[in-house]
């Protein structure tokens, strides 16, 4: 991979990774003189440039790419993104069902803080969440900015900074999670000197995304990139706001909010609930209107519609983030403004849902014989009942049951595992046999299994989330004839011991899907095809990353 | 201070729903000007053609 570097990228690679390197041996040796876990970060951060400068001086000195690459797309960051989105899913969803079994059984924490929920839990979300669909947008992200612009990546470095840099992020993250570092927001736990870090990757990854677009061909921006643009360009302005802060020291990891009491909590929904809509739908969304197309060999169905929709979904959800804090000190009207929106969002989620559904019309008979197309197709149908859930879940009389509930957890895996994670298999599925030029995936049999553990695996989860949470609420809000409360808050917590046990199990479905299509996506890219002609531009297959 | 918040309150609500009115009828027109048809049809079929290389 470092071949295809230009010399002067090279040397540039170098340079940023001294870099790293000097920020890691300050961060280390400014916590030397007292015990801070920001000095972890500092040996992480130091070791981390240490790696990938030893990949890159390995191939430092290789003869320069021909100025032929710049006839072919730019697919090595693709590539390695797609294998780092696999590995995160695989850590992200193993943590994530271990917690689940941890809450079954809450002994299980090994007397350790480590492995106590309250850290392991967001392991859990970053590790799915920025880890694997993160990484999932930032690959497809840089493949359909290619081949929708018909252009090539303006340089070959940037498309690096921003994987690579984006993974130190999540690495930083988690480990600090286990460490008990944590700003106490909920999917913005990092502190402060991670956070700035992130902001310097996506800005460039912002600059990226616009350098090939200015370079583009084709002079109508594809609907695609509306959607990933609006991810990028939001993400970082939420991200900016919601984690402004002042640390307490430069030498420590402790930070201090610059919001406080309701308008923090404000602030950090405005945040939650659109990470969310702008991470967890619009980026997934250009993956959808991009790959579902192209899977099934037909034009989207109304393209008008995907310009409506797309407007509606930026506009409206920036106002629907208030109705997480629904009977809380929030003024009356913010919450119900953040109701009234949330509720007009199913206008935009529908259009979405629907044109997805409507595009497979007359293709339905490749739906039932193809794995990967049928992957997209339940993507789509969980995104339209989980869009449908989330609007009637945010009415504020039903959120009287359903908050702080199983309810919540049932509503957000319908659209994490139902949606997010489907279509993001569905379009790896795709992918894989393109970019490293295969018939097909090396197993046809295993996408079928995967998909079936997927689904089985998404319902069973879903489904006691909802017994659960409902049970749970019901409890809660049950008076005797004497006026008090009939159950206590631990006969509610028993009532829920047998569905945290189905939960657990649905996950672990979920989870051996995921192993199966590591499997399945490295022995497609180990395993030539019968009689092909070998790999086109001449690219040495990539090797795992000292980020895995 | 009850000024301040009467003030971005009465903001909110008229300028909030005017521009969103202003915008959505913006999109829409957008979306389906009959001038716009041909183009919006021609992105969409792209998309699903052969683009093995990017365009010289």
């Amino acid at each position: 991979m470092v071949s295809a570097l230009t010399a002067s990228e090279r040397t540039g690679a170098l340079a940023i990774l001294f870099a790293l390197l000097g920020a890691g041996v300050v961060m280390a040796a400014s916590t030397a003189t007292r015990s801070d876990p920001m000095g972890f970060h500092g040996y992480l951060v130091m070791l981390y440039a240490l790696g990938v400068m030893v990949a890159l001086l390995r191939g430092y000195f290789d003869a320069e790419p021909p100025s032929s690459r710049l006839e072919h797309y730019y697919d090595d960051p693709t590539k390695a993104g797609i294998i780092l989105a696999m590995g995160w899913a695989v850590v992200g969803m193993f943590v994530g069902d271990w917690v689940a079994w941890l809450l079954a059984y809450p002994d299980l924490t090994f007397n350790s803080a480590w492995a106590s929920f309250g850290r392991l839990r967001p392991v859990h979300t970053t590790g799915v969440i920025f880890g694997f669909g993160g990484n999932a947008l930032i690959a497809t992200s840089f493949h359909v900015m290619q081949r929708t612009s018909r252009a090539r990546l303006p340089d070959q470095l940037s498309p690096w900074f921003v994987l690579l840099g984006y993974n130190l992020f999540c690495l930083i993250a988690v480990s600090g999670y286990l460490l008990g570092i944590t700003q106490s927001k909920e999917y913005a736990e990092p502190e402060w000197y991670a956070d700035v870090w992130l902001v310097v990757v996506w800005v460039t990854y912002l600059v990226l995304y616009l350098r090939t677009l200015a370079r583009r061909k084709e002079p109508h921006i594809y609907v695609a990139n509306w959607y990933y643009l609006a991810f990028i360009l939001v993400v970082a302005i939420l991200h900016i706001v919601n984690n402004l802060a002042v640390p307490a020291s430069f030498a420590g990891a402790k930070s201090y909010s610059l919001f406080s009491g309701v308008q923090d909590a404000m602030t950090q929904w405005w945040y939650g609930h659109n990470a969310v809509a702008f991470f967890l739908t619009a980026g997934f969304l250009g993956m959808l209107y991009y790959f579902l197309p192209k899977r099934a060999e037909r034009p989207i169905y109304s393209y008008r519609m995907s310009i409506v929709g797309f407007w509606g979904i930026t506009f409206f959800y920036m106002w629907a983030g208030s109705h997480h804090l629904h009977y809380t000190a929030l003024p009356q009207w913010v919450q119900t403004l953040g109701m009234t929106f949330s509720l007009m969002l199913l206008i935009p989620s529908w259009i979405a849902a629907a044109n997805a559904l409507l595009t497979l019309n007359g293709a339905w008979d490749r739906v039932r014989s193809d794995a990967t197309l049928r992957f997209m197709m339940m993507a789509a149908v969980f995104y339209g009942l989980s869009t449908f859930e989330g609007s009637f879940m945010a009415i504020r009389s039903v959120n009287s049951l359903s908050h702080y509930t199983d309810w919540t957890i049932g509503h957000v895996h319908a659209g994490a595992l139902g949606w997010v994670a489907l279509i993001t298999f569905g379009s790896i599925y795709a992918l894989v046999p393109w970019l490293w030029k295969r018939d097909a995936m090396h197993s046809p049999a295993l996408v079928e299994w995967h998909f079936w553990l997927a689904m089985a695996g998404t319902l069973i989860y879903v489904f006691s989330m909802w017994n659960s949470g409902i049970i749970q609420g019901l409890m809660w809000r049950t008076y005797n004839d004497g006026g008090t409360l009939s159950y206590s808050f631990l006969d509610t917590v028993e009532a829920m011991h047998p569905y945290y046990i189905a939960r657990a199990i649905g996950g672990l479905l979920f989870l051996i899907g995921a192993v199966i299509a590591c499997w399945n996506i490295w022995k497609t890219i180990v395993t030539p095809s019968p009689g092909a002609v070998s790999v086109a531009d001449g690219q040495p297959l990539p090797s795992l990353l000292p980020a895995e | 201070m009850d000024v301040s918040h009467h003030l971005v309150v009465v903001f909110a609500k008229s300028f909030g729903l005017f521009y969103l009115l202003v915008m959505a009828l913006a999109v829409l027109a957008y979306a389906f000007w009959p001038a716009n048809r041909d183009r919006f049809d021609q992105a969409a079929r792209d998309v699903v053609e052969d683009e093995d290389e990017p365009w010289a």
